[in-house]
């Protein structure tokens, strides 16, 4: 008997499902911007964060010689300047002009023409020719931390390499027999070496994330949407005087929407390999798993906001609510280490958090069930705990 | 139509917070029969049906459907019922013949079964060649068939209809109506039927209950409610006056053989009098008025009478807007009349 029950339970779901599936894939733009939509996500995030080494930025920069000589000699800043050009012919960092006085790059940097500014201060060939440092200037625009810091960067980059090649030089021209020189001007080195074989760009952190986030959140929003909507038109009382279990449309429901988010999952997934060159290092079948575990997750969570909420709008709205703490603060764009202390505490009560950096670990480090057990229990613990509120609250909302 | 009940109706009562939607209400309706629900926008009638469809729960009373209780057995009730409610419960982009089988799936029917009974029911409609369409592209009164022949795929003993003939354009209503005696006749089902249309209540229901401020004020034939005016010295007067002004209407009202008035067009007033003097009073009245009488009819009470008579209004007008926004917040369905 309880076996029938639960058979009918599962058939009447299935036709739920199988109703919205259709729905879905006869409405061609809503199918379009299923595609679209994470498509938009991936390249969008792609350009706010590009990825390391970079080709040439090529950051506009006045340079201002201001160095009256020694002896009637500039030299050593005629060499100086030659040295950031030469090296910035290769990289294409930094797009240099000459600029007159110091106060023009202000200007200049304030009229939007130029980024920053390099300048070279009038006492700079005396102090090297009288064996003093050099000191350069670099100016920027500090109100455009990400431009400023990117400038100093370069230019730091471009002066120590100089000031090496100096230095080179100078220990070949007292030490003649010196074969390696740069061992003597610098005796350490520093090698780079990622966990993870070959090169990865940003793709690789935040792929993982958007496709758990996508998955969770479809069913998350979509549950709602999707019932207070058949609510309204009138639908949800065609299925509710049939003689079927009320957890049989509720069921129904969230296989539909776990379906139609695990086809974004795979968009993403496709996206990503395909266009951004991500690559997964471990099994898909796990990353599939996880999806599906986070997706139970946030069921309990989507159903009580639909036990909640009358009308599609107050839905949407909710939903929005709920959705842009979550989207920013589960370390799906930035990483969670980075926030203040009390956003990484809220960071700890979302569910999303976990399942991006378990499916992160996966797909990234190629980590397998064992790696991510903390994950997994702590997602199933929140789906069983919220399926449990959400049950009995669905219940007394269907009987209205 | 026989003698037994089929649904049994006591002290049913709905409240949603303070407002009392359905307030206790007792009645029968016999196997065969077609019930007529009557009353304005906002009485109570929805809230009542959607009880008895086991929609909704009461806040007090029971009911009963071929002896099983609407909320003890929900399941077994709504194995007997069928449900035409005045939002078309179908989805757009499904085909007609998808929509079908969808909500008959719900019914473990088995296949063959199905399949059939669909067929049947589509070519009973004449929409055999739409099948494979969706109902999306229909008109509103395919829809309203679709509607229909949607709540019979379970056979219901019951069916309900919650304002079928809303927003329909007369040849439609027309042929619901006709679909529904026919539905009647042939099979024997029993219908329950909710309408503000007096026409609807006047040409299909072997009974009306009158509800009003969700109470049943009136229940009989509709001939034998007509004679509780024509029978008592109650008269109907139909008057076309040429210069009517609304000081007339307001002067007529206050005479005491008048129990109302109300104008139907520019130029008609429709007058509920009482007493064998009444037309010397009225005549008088309008006179003294300087009002210019052009035509004068004596009238066959029509239900709206009836309604008029006995709740001192119109039908027509909803009961109170507020109480239909309250209504509404709490779930009862959309009424036609909200801003």
């Amino acid at each position: 008997m309880i076996d029938m029950g639960a058979n009918t339970l599962f058939s009447h779901s299935m036709r739920i499902a199988w109703k919205d599936l259709t729905e879905l894939f006869r409405n061609r733009l809503g199918l379009v911007l299923l595609i679209v939509m994470p498509l938009f996500m991936m390249v969008m995030v792609g350009f706010i964060y590009p990825s390391n080494g970079g080709t040439g930025a090529n950051l506009p920069v006045g340079i201002v010689n201001e160095d009256s000589g020694f002896n009637n000699s500039t030299i050593p800043s005629q060499t100086f300047i030659m040295g950031l050009q030469q090296m910035n012919n290769q990289t294409h960092y930094l797009a240099f002009s000459n600029v007159t006085t110091m106060a023009d790059i202000r200007d200049m940097v304030q009229k939007g023409n130029l980024e920053g500014g390099i300048v070279i201060p009038s006492n700079f060939s005396q102090s090297i020719l009288s064996g003093q440092q050099g000191t350069v200037i670099i100016i920027t625009d500090n109100s455009n931390l990400q431009i400023s810091a990117q400038i100093n960067g370069y230019s730091q980059l471009y002066v120590e390499t100089l000031n090496i090649a100096l230095a080179q030089s100078n220990v070949q021209r007292i030490s003649p027999n010196q074969t390696n020189t740069l061992a003597v001007v610098n005796p350490y080195n520093l090698q780079l070496q990622g966990v993870v074989s070959g090169t990865t760009n940003y793709f690789d952190f935040v792929a993982p994330g958007i496709m758990a986030m996508t998955v969770m959140m479809s069913v998350m929003t979509g549950l709602p949407v999707a019932i207070s909507q058949e609510k309204e038109v009138g639908t949800m009382d065609g299925m509710m005087v049939a003689p079927i279990n009320r957890l049989s449309i509720i069921l129904g429901k969230t296989l539909g929407q776990t379906a139609r988010g695990l086809l974004q999952g795979v968009i993403i997934l496709v996206l990503a390999i395909g266009l951004f060159g991500v690559a997964i290092q471990g099994s898909i079948l796990l990353v599939f798993a996880l999806l599906l575990l986070g997706v139970f997750s946030f069921v309990g969570l989507g159903i009580v906001i639909t036990s909640f909420t009358k009308d599609q709008e107050t839905a949407q709205m909710l939903m929005m609510t709920l959705m842009f703490p979550m989207m920013f603060l589960s370390g799906v764009f930035f990483p969670i280490q980075t926030m203040p202390w009390y956003m990484q505490d809220i960071a700890k009560f979302m569910p999303l958090t976990y399942a991006a950096d378990a499916m992160r670990k996966v797909m990234v480090l190629g980590a397998g069930v064992s790696a991510i057990s903390t994950e997994i229990i702590i997602l199933i613990a929140f789906g069983a705990i919220m399926t449990a509120i959400a049950v009995p609250v669905f219940r007394r909302m269907m009987t209205r | 139509m026989s003698n037994e009940s089929i649904i049994e109706v006591k002290n049913l009562t709905k409240m949603f917070n303070k407002f009392t939607a359905v307030d206790d209400i007792s009645f029968d309706v016999k196997k065969g029969e077609i019930f007529g629900l009557l009353g304005p926008n906002g009485a109570g009638k929805s809230t009542t049906l959607r009880m008895l469809s086991t929609l909704a729960r009461p806040t007090k009373g029971t009911a009963t459907i071929g002896g099983f209780d609407i909320a003890k057995d929900d399941n077994e009730v709504r194995k007997l019922i069928g449900i035409v409610s005045e939002k078309m419960i179908m989805y757009n982009r499904l085909t007609a013949k998808e929509n079908l089988w969808f909500f008959g799936s719900l019914f473990n029917l088995p296949k063959d079964v199905m399949s059939k009974r669909i067929d049947e029911l589509l070519e009973l409609v004449q929409l055999t060649k739409w099948k494979n369409a969706q109902v999306g592209t229909f008109s509103t009164g395919m829809r309203q068939r679709m509607n229909v022949i949607r709540a019979l795929l379970n056979r219901p003993q019951v069916l309900f209809l919650d304002e079928p003939t809303l927003g329909l354009d007369p040849q439609s209503s027309v042929e619901i109506r006709d679909f529904i005696k026919k539905l009647n006749r042939e099979n024997g089902t029993t219908v329950m039927i909710t309408t503000h249309m007096m026409v609807d209540a006047d040409l299909l229901c072997d009974r009306i209950a009158i509800v009003d401020h969700g109470k049943i004020v009136a229940l009989d034939t509709s001939a034998n409610l007509k004679k509780t005016i024509s029978g008592a010295d109650t008269t109907i007067i139909s008057l076309e006056i040429s210069n009517l002004s609304p000081e007339l209407i307001n002067a007529l009202r206050e005479l005491d053989c008048v129990d109302a008035v109300t104008q139907e067009n520019t130029l008609n007033l429709r007058i509920i009098v009482h007493g064998s003097e009444a037309f010397d009073s009225v005549i008088d009245k309008v006179r003294k008025m300087n009002g210019k009488i052009s035509s004068m009819q004596n009238l066959q009470p029509s239900l709206e009478d009836v309604f008029l008579h006995i709740t001192g209004h119109q039908v027509r007008d909803s009961a109170d807007q507020k109480i239909t926004q309250e209504h509404r917040r709490f779930g009862a369905p959309q009424q036609g009349r909200i801003r």
